[in-house]
């Protein structure tokens, strides 16, 4: 069962990946840092579909969209935060990674607790507590993108004209806060 | 209901009377700015949806100035491939790696313009508000749609009016106040919105201060910072400015959702301390404070003003001999006003370092990393930990003045206890 990891509030882009390593763009590179700064551990530990479980202002500082690119290709599957920073946020949708705004999630979670993520119903559930908690749902059209992997593999699967295709990503901005 | 600035600037870019907060729009860009860090995810998406030439070259910026010169073998790498990406694409308004700093380049070469819908593929791109123009950071993706299309959907934010009065006292600058700022409304203060400065004390801050304030804007989570455009803007703009602009101002009746005021007068030297924007602190407290590394550049301080500022300071003393300052002038103008005007002379002359024009120390990626258990005292934007090299170091971040009266001292200095 995928687990929880609990970060505080205001966990940055630099943290999340730091500034040297961009040059790295090979996703799987930039995995091995992922979170270096805050817990060196974390890369060699998480597994394939935890959940990051963080507090407010998730993902603020630099606009590098290097940041959900490692979180993603470390294994996460998720991340749940009281609130994110606007351009984080925009960056891990358009990269397939799902990003759940849940009032009051970080005091329900311990790191390890078992979690699962309803994504369409927005349901997060502590396993090991019991507890239930509901995130703010995800319009249709978010839930398409992060199924098909992100803004680019879901413009290709669509093969609509990019003008057309762009224009739908309006509502990316409705969850916007 | 009258509009604010950024209202009135998202109304016209998507083609409507009005538009107010919480509204979707669809707004066509004026000017795409992506940097040598966000142009290599932007290219690479915009080849995998199969599009073969940017919306409109000349409205498309392209710096180097996070790798500028390569210090690795990726960065060169991705360097080659944007020259030939800027080549194919016909874009002329490209500033290789002697150029200087994207947020210091647009201003100067006269894309940052009173009414302008500008986005860059870079955090800081709200220093462009201080010209008046809505400008805000995008990622990479978003900026391979606006490099497809001209054309992005923004959700209109509310506006925050930070009023200011008076004037600064002798060693204290803008930066302190956004400091202060920072301090006290938090990082994520400002999320979503719009910041506008309003007030009488905004004569009394140049277009250096200006840009200083707004660039520290996405500091406190805005999504833009922008100062109404006066004579200031307009004198600087002339013989730079690309093409017409028009000024935009805040209605009377324009609605704000919260409004602060700041009196000059009474700001005085602040430091943001490890490891968050918002861990804001009078100078004073925090004197004594050994430093190993003190550097003065970036976006946010690495204009002329600001070596001079420093230069005041340094000027017939040294730097201590156990902190390693590195000056690095935000761009090839700054640079060469500074040689001319003898400014490097006095820096170099006490022992500090001058670098060519780049990001530099400001984000651990280039020249000037910290070891552990290092501190630096650092005219930069952020403080985050291992921003600047070990996640075992410290940074403050703090002024130009006080960044040299730090290293002349060798430990956290106020820079009014210098004569």
């Amino acid at each position: 069962m995928p687990k929880a990891w609990v970060f505080g509030d205001d966990v940055n882009t630099d943290v999340i990946i730091a500034g040297r390593y961009l040059v790295k763009r090979d996703p799987e590179e930039l995995a091995k840092h992922v979170m270096e700064a805050i817990d060196p551990s974390f890369a060699s530990k998480v597994k394939k579909g935890d959940v990051i479980v963080a507090g407010k202002n998730f993902g603020c500082g630099s606009s590098r969209e290097h940041a959900p690119i490692a979180l993603k290709a470390a294994g996460v599957s998720a991340i749940v935060a009281e609130s994110f920073a606007r351009i984080f946020y925009r960056n891990a949708i358009n990269q397939g990674l799902p990003a759940l705004v849940c009032r009051g999630v970080r005091n329900e979670f311990n790191t390890g607790d078992e979690i699962e993520v309803v994504l369409r119903e927005g349901l997060i559930r502590n396993l090991t507590t019991g507890k239930l908690l509901r995130a703010q749902p995800m319009p249709e059209f978010i839930l398409e993108i992060l199924n098909s992997g992100g803004l680019l593999p879901y413009l290709k699967a669509k093969k609509n004209s990019i003008k057309e295709q762009f224009k739908r990503s309006r509502i990316l901005m409705f969850s916007e806060g | 209901m009258g509009m604010t600035i950024a209202e009135k600037i998202l109304a016209r870019a998507s083609g409507r009377r009005s538009v107010s907060p919480g509204e979707i729009v669809e707004a066509k860009v004026d000017v795409v700015m992506v940097n040598d860090i966000t142009a290599p995810l932007a290219v690479e998406a915009l080849k995998e949806i199969g599009v073969d030439r940017v919306w409109s070259p000349s409205q498309v910026v392209v710096v180097f100035d996070h790798q500028a010169p390569p210090t690795t073998i990726e960065g060169a790498r991705d360097h080659v491939m944007l020259r030939e990406f800027v080549v194919e694409q016909r874009i002329s308004n490209f500033y290789d790696v002697n150029e200087g700093i994207c947020h210091e380049i647009l201003p100067e070469k006269g894309f940052a313009l009173p009414g302008r819908l500008i986005v860059g593929a870079d955090s800081h791109t709200c220093t462009y508000g201080a010209f008046g123009c809505f400008a805000t950071g995008i990622g990479s993706t978003d900026a391979a749609a606006v490099l497809a299309t001209g054309k992005l959907w923004f959700r209109v934010p509310e506006t925050m009016r930070i009023a200011v009065e008076g004037k600064f006292r002798k060693r204290v600058s803008p930066k302190d106040l956004i400091l202060k700022i920072i301090g006290e409304v938090g990082a994520d203060g400002a999320t979503y919105r719009s910041v506008e400065f309003a007030g009488e004390g905004l004569r009394n801050i140049s277009m250096a201060g200006r840009m200083t304030i707004c660039n520290m804007g996405v500091e406190m989570g805005a999504k833009a910072a922008i100062v109404p455009p006066d004579k200031l803007t307009v004198k600087y703009l002339k013989g730079r400015a690309k093409g017409k602009y028009d000024l935009v101002y805040s209605d009377e009746d324009a609605a704000f959702v919260e409004e602060l005021s700041y009196d000059l007068d009474g700001v005085e030297p602040m430091v943001a301390c490890p490891h968050s924007v918002d861990n804001v602190r009078p100078v004073r407290e925090v004197e004594g404070i050994k430093v190993d590394q003190a550097f003065l550049g970036s976006c946010t301080n690495g204009r002329m003003e600001d070596l001079v500022e420093a230069a005041r300071i340094i000027r017939n003393r040294k730097i201590s001999p156990h902190v390693r300052m590195i000056v690095v002038p935000a761009s090839r103008e700054v640079y060469m006003d500074a040689l001319n005007r003898g400014i490097l002379k006095v820096f170099v002359k006490a022992g500090a370092i001058v670098e060519s024009p780049s990001c530099a120390a400001c984000m651990g990626g280039h020249i000037g990393i910290l070891g552990p258990g290092e501190v630096s005292v650092s005219s930069s934007n952020r403080n985050f930990r291992g921003r600047q090299g070990s996640k075992d170091a410290e940074i403050y971040l703090a002024s130009p003045a006080t960044v040299a009266a730090s290293a002349v001292k060798g430990q956290i200095t106020d820079p009014r206890a210098i004569r």
